[in-house]
């Protein structure tokens, strides 16, 4: 059976990691390939790196990171972070990444993902869906069938440009869509939980995986051990992705997945 | 030298890392006189089953690579690298492949379920880390312990004619031929390349093999 995947996520910054990473026998802590050597030799099913680089100059120093890492670690890697067209992708993929994963360029060329699934394949393009709780039960649904709007209560909408702007899509709706364009995987983060450790967001999570058939990574809120294991059964999602209970060595991958083991979930140990 | 054929997609860079690392020669090209002096042939592959075949053969690499694999050269094929083998493939139509292995590549069904008790619905791609079931032990598989997990990504699996190339099978809602061994014919529906220490073991074991002429 195929086994829950564990992903430590990673923010780097011109080329460093920059929420702080406290592990022992570390020799530079800002070192993402150093990091990820590490995340490796944890047992983690995969890893992601995200660009939260500011300025468009700078953006090529992520390829150099990428191509480092590719040399140390042999699992699959994903890049996220200001991908706008096909050229950053192949770039990526070049430089060693597997997949990457599209957010505020897929909301605004929605016809990218399907150019990008066909010239690369599905299964190396991710879109990350920003995901937050709408207060306002005013909010319509645009069916996307009929083009009619349904009287729906939408209850989570898509941000683009790294939680900043609303765009008034629905998330379901927007999962769907993006499934049928060709993506390969949805990672999907709550941005009301987000950084909160309280948590995924489940309902959220679970809506999600029940509405497409393709594989669903939560993030987002992860606190404790227990949550990722609510996040892969309750939350029914396909891999779970964390970043500081990994960061800040409150866990290792291992330690999480032999919970996991233990709980009856299947890992890979 | 390995020949790792470059057909214009994928992430090729990881498998000649590999090697780079395993300290087996091993070289990234499209061009037909390197495949021909190569001790070995690897055909790695990600994207659409058509756009290679039709990439292979504009860049005339179809006869290179099957003139090879029967001269006896060792042939490893990753992920599509494995399916291109076969006869044809049913992905966006139907399209004729390489053909030195007979049956046809299929899409996994849809609504495919659990074969356990959970009876929850599966997702496509069928993407992560499974196990497999060895059934033959084929020489990439030396030291490798049965049941072990690689990572997958794909949608469609191999149906072989001849079930005798099976070397392994692997669970997603239906059973699927998960690798393949027929005379110097390897290939892995799972990435190596991605399997962290256990999956540079199996290229190990395929560098020895090229090296020693044993198989």
């Amino acid at each position: 059976m195929l086994a829950k995947r564990i992903i430590p996520c990673l923010d780097v910054k011109e080329g460093r990691v920059v929420k702080g990473v406290k592990f022992k026998n570390l020799r530079d802590a800002g070192d993402p390939v150093e990091i990820a050597k590490i995340y490796d030799e944890q047992g983690a099913d995969e890893l992601t790196f995200l660009d939260i680089t500011a300025s468009y100059e700078k953006r090529k120093i992520i390829l150099d990171v990428v191509r480092k890492t590719a040399e140390e670690v042999f699992m699959p890697l994903t890049v996220g972070g200001g991908i706008r067209d096909l050229d950053d992708i192949r770039e990526l993929l070049r430089a060693g990444a597997d997949k990457v994963s599209i957010n505020t360029a897929a909301v605004e060329n929605t016809e990218f993902v399907e150019k990008a699934a066909k010239r690369f394949g599905c299964q190396c393009i991710v879109v990350a869906i920003d995901a937050k709780r709408v207060q306002s039960a005013e909010c319509k649904v645009q069916s996307e069938e009929d083009g009619n709007s349904k009287h729906e209560t939408q209850i989570w909408e898509v941000f683009t440009h790294g939680g900043r702007n609303p765009t008034g899509i629905d998330v379901i709706l927007w999962a769907k869509k993006v499934e049928e364009m060709g993506a390969g995987e949805i990672l999907l983060t709550s941005m009301d939980f987000d950084g909160t450790k309280l948590g995924f967001d489940l309902e959220l999570t679970r809506a999600v995986s029940e509405a497409v058939g393709i594989p669903i990574i939560a993030s987002g809120g992860v606190g404790t051990i227990e949550h990722i294991y609510d996040g892969l059964v309750k939350g029914k999602a396909d891999a779970a992705l964390a970043a500081s209970i990994f960061h800040y060595g409150e866990y290792t991958v291992q330690e999480v997945k032999s919970y996991l083991m233990k709980m009856g979930v299947e890992v890979r140990l | 030298m390995i020949a790792i054929i470059d057909y214009g997609m994928g992430n090729l860079r990881s498998v000649e890392k590999a090697f780079e690392k395993l300290k087996f020669d091993a070289l990234v090209t499209r061009d037909r006189s390197d495949i021909e002096r190569a001790d070995a042939i690897l055909l790695p592959g990600v994207g659409a089953f058509k756009d290679c075949m039709d990439n292979l053969t504009s860049l005339n690499l179809v006869e290179p690579v099957i003139e090879g694999v029967k001269k006896g050269k060792p042939f490893l094929g990753i992920c599509l690298g494995l399916q291109l083998l076969f006869s044809e493939s049913e992905e966006f139509g139907l399209h004729k492949g390489l053909d030195i292995i007979k049956g046809r590549v299929k899409r996994f069904p849809k609504n495919l379920s659990d074969l356990g008790s959970t009876n929850r619905k599966l997702k496509i791609p069928h993407m992560g880390w499974n196990r497999i079931k060895i059934i033959k032990r084929a020489p990439i598989y030396e030291g490798i312990n049965d049941e072990s997990y690689f990572y997958f990504v794909h949608s469609y699996y191999v149906i072989l004619e001849d079930e005798r190339a099976a070397a392994s099978e692997t669970s997603y809602g239906i059973k699927f031929v998960s690798s393949i061994w027929k005379d110097n014919i390897f290939a892995t529906q799972f990435h190596p390349e991605k399997s962290q220490k256990i999956g540079l073991a199996i290229l190990k074991n395929f560098g020895n093999l090229v090296k020693k002429g044993n198989y």
